[in-house]
């Protein structure tokens, strides 16, 4: 009855699941919002170093952070690919969007452990805490985003994906590019407004 | 049925209204737990130099008091209804995400149960005393919280449980939205909606964006707690205010959260017994919405004493005035509603009024914390806690006994007893007039809260008593209710569809409804489909009727759920297994719920 009733007849001619997920996306806005506030009110607050730009590497970052983009621009062919119910061409999408998100999350291990190794970690000032548990928290988002899209290439390989539950496939990507937007947002006030 | 396979059938349920009587008996279980530790507190407070508990134990009393009524007992309670009734005002055959909803009821269990557990569990952290409750208050001010002055278990269990009540409030939040957004029955436009699913839908709101923000503090709280960051450490360059901000951004909020869903239940109530439509329903809807928004823009009404600044001050003055607008609108609304009305005094109604009397006093005494001179003169006394009893006692819990007595009959198919009802409804409402109109002198007088016990020169030692008197005539009222709630089972009067003669959906179907809810899903036509000539339609004659699939249960919410609680125990006992095994169990869990077959 549920997934008839959310898909068959809504009041508001939406997809509740969708409906559900943008909700969902609200709310992380607010989880965003106060992790940044947070990292903002205590920026130039902490009493010994290393301070951002004694260690923040902006070339790098920004290299994952196109990566990142593009993983955004995967997912659209992807979904769009499962639209059309060409199966082929979303296992391709779907496997590169999670392959860029790896290779995001391989960039925030080594700068996280290039970090400690300067001597930055979580407990050394309140940028190194703000720092960590800010992108901290992004990556085990995009985490969740990989693992995801993985579940999704495996039931493409299995034959399991069609154009019927595209809307699947449509609510990851919301994830995904939400999870990427947040990222900009991370890396304008993080790295390049210091 | 086996007991085992009965059993098992609750254990796997997705049936709104059985999740909707799980929450009830749950939570009001923790309100009487919650009403114990307010027992002993007012026990120990009886006399002046009063030793009925030490004052460590008296410190994770209040505590455990203030987080069980919020977080165990009160918003529970209102979940019960937003369970059991929403989704049959505006006719729907359940929620829109069923697992969902028993996924939430069952992380809110294993939160609850794991925050408890710290009243018994001592020994096993050698910490040389039965009970490590948490004990910092229920709004846990930083540094208060923070390793150096708390060093036992108490906070951890604190931080912990309450995040894992976050997991169920706000996949209950998104649950309810889509549902009132999306399952509405044809014609039921937003404008024809019940007022008490509208103000469901306000809260569902208020929850999915303040709880993010306390978990973010609760979050930083941890990290300082086990990994030695110094976010609320001052000599670092941290700050305790950033604690205090945050708290009260999801603390005030959170007070709406707590009264909107009882000002729902009161709108539907009056005009019932009122038979008059609810005076204004526009304008009590858009109050309520008003109220949501607003509810943003006034947390630091909490916090005039840190000091901080003229500005910062005069505004959240100003704002925290203004709110008292829309809610004294709504006030004006029951009452025009009220007036000229075929008025019956059934309990459920006496609660109702009960409710404008006492939360209108508790609102006045709120705008007067919204001036900063006043509020330093009140702010950390007795007067506070007079001034949130008023709106949570007299507000909320009467909301919800009203909607007891209202939606019983609904739920169980028989009458609660009229005569024990208004037994108990006398006896709170005296117990809880002698209890907390007393406290704004005490408090005015110069007692503080939060402190074990107080000298007989403060002159407060005969309004303390009587406060306590209070007290337990309110805890008579509630074994009456009870003892009325018992007899019910067996002797009370069969209800029918609709003993009240309400106007909303709920009262067209048998009581309790059919696992269906709907045989067929009615098409509404108006704003109160069974007070209106042009009701509902009816069912033609010889048609057919489709076949209703009802979804099986699922055993997977419970196991996810499950996860939460293993998880936490990871940094509770410094023992990392614990989060390899429960993030195993979650993992489990999300991907069996997810491809399990359960479709139309």
């Amino acid at each position: 009855m549920t997934i008839a009733a959310a898909t068959h007849r809504t009041s508001m001619g939406l997809d509740s699941r969708k409906m559900a997920f943008w909700a969902f996306i609200g709310s992380e806005c607010l989880l965003f919002g106060s992790l940044i506030s947070t990292y903002l009110v205590y920026k130039g607050r902490s009493v010994v170093g290393p301070y951002p730009h004694d260690i923040l590497n902006i070339p790098f970052t920004s290299v994952s952070t196109f990566d990142l983009l593009m993983s955004s621009l995967m997912m659209v062919l992807a979904l769009a690919a499962v639209q059309r119910g060409d199966l082929k061409w979303a296992k391709v999408w779907l496997v590169a969007t999670a392959l860029l998100g790896i290779f995001f999350l391989s960039g925030q291990v080594y700068e996280f452990t290039s970090f400690v190794r300067e001597g930055l970690t979580l407990q050394t000032n309140l940028f190194g805490a703000t720092f960590f548990v800010l992108t901290g928290t992004h990556g085990a988002h995009v985490t969740v985003g990989v693992v995801w899209l993985l579940t999704l290439w495996v039931r493409a390989l299995q034959g399991q994906l069609t154009a019927a539950n595209a809307v699947t496939v449509e609510i990851c990507g919301l994830y995904w590019h939400f999870v990427d937007v947040i990222w900009i947002v991370i890396f304008t006030v993080v790295y390049l407004i210091q | 049925m086996s007991r085992l396979k009965r059993l098992m059938s609750w254990l796997t349920t997705t049936d709104h209204k059985r999740i909707g009587l799980l929450y009830f008996y749950t939570a009001f279980v923790f309100f009487l737990v919650g009403g114990l530790e307010a027992l002993f507190i007012r026990a120990q407070l009886a006399q002046p130099d009063g030793h009925v508990v030490s004052a460590e134990t008296f410190n994770q009393l209040f505590t455990m008091h203030g987080t069980t009524m919020v977080f165990l007992a009160l918003m529970p309670l209102t979940a019960s209804f937003f369970n059991y009734i929403v989704p049959l005002q505006i006719g729907a055959r359940d929620v829109a995400f069923p697992r969902l909803n028993a996924f939430s009821y069952w992380v809110f269990v294993l939160g609850a149960l794991l925050m408890n557990a710290s009243w018994f569990t001592g020994p096993l952290f050698h910490a040389g005393r039965l009970n490590v409750a948490p004990d910092a208050g229920w709004f846990g001010y930083a540094n208060l919280t923070s390793r150096q002055y708390s060093p036992g278990p108490n906070i951890d269990f604190w931080l912990l449980g309450l995040q894992i009540l976050g997991v169920s409030s706000l996949a209950a939040g998104f649950n309810f939205i889509v549902t009132i957004l999306n399952l509405r029955a044809p014609g039921m436009k937003m404008m024809r909606l019940p007022v008490f699913s509208w103000m469901t839908l306000v809260t569902s709101f208020l929850i999915i964006t303040a709880f993010p923000v306390i978990t973010v503090a609760l979050v930083l709280l941890m990290f300082d707690r086990f990994f030695g960051t110094h976010f609320y450490l001052t000599s670092a360059g941290g700050d305790p205010v950033l604690w205090q901000h945050l708290f009260w951004i999801f603390g005030h909020p959170e007070v709406y959260i707590l009264i909107l869903p009882a000002m729902g239940i009161v709108s539907e109530v009056l005009p019932t017994f009122a038979r008059k439509p609810l005076f204004g329903y526009t304008v009590v809807v858009y109050s309520g919405v008003l109220i949501g928004f607003m509810g943003w823009g006034v947390w630091s009404h909490h916090m005039f004493s840190v000091g901080l600044g003229p500005i910062a001050d005069s505004v959240f003055s100003a704002t925290t005035m203004l709110i008292a607008v829309p809610t004294g609108v709504k006030i004006f609304n029951w009452l025009a509603t009220l007036w000229g009305g075929q008025l019956r005094f059934t309990t459920a109604m006496l609660f109702a009024i009960g409710f404008i009397a006492l939360f209108t006093i508790g609102g006045l005494s709120g705008v007067t914390h919204a001036s900063p001179p006043a509020d330093l003169q009140q702010t950390d006394t007795y007067y506070v806690v007079a001034h949130i009893h008023y709106v949570l006692f007299g507000g909320t819990i009467f909301g919800l006994f009203a909607g007891m007595y209202y939606w019983w009959p609904k739920m169980t198919g028989r009458l609660l007893s009229e005569t024990l009802g208004k037994w108990h409804f006398a006896l709170v409402f005296v117990g809880m007039n002698l209890a907390f109109f007393p406290m704004h002198l005490i408090g005015l007088l110069g007692m503080p809260r939060r402190i074990y016990t107080y000298s007989p020169d403060l002159g407060v030692s005969t309004l303390n008593l009587v406060s306590t008197i209070g007290a337990f005539l309110i805890g008579v009222g509630v074994l009456v209710f009870i003892w009325n709630v018992w007899r019910t089972r067996t002797r009370g009067q069969t209800a029918g569809n609709d003993p009240w003669g309400g106007a909303t959906l709920e009262w067209t179907i048998s009581s309790p409804p059919p696992v269906h809810n709907f045989d067929v899903i009615p098409t509404v036509a108006s704003r109160l489909p069974r007070w209106t000539k042009t009701q509902l339609k009816a069912i033609p004659e010889g048609a057919k009727l489709a076949e209703i699939h009802v979804p099986g249960g699922s055993i997977w919410p419970l196991v996810t759920a499950l996860g939460l609680p293993v998880l936490a125990l990871a940094p509770l006992s410094h023992r990392l297994p614990f989060a390899f095994v429960g993030a195993t169990i979650i993992l489990l869990g999300i991907f069996r719920w997810a491809f399990e077959p359960f479709e139309a």
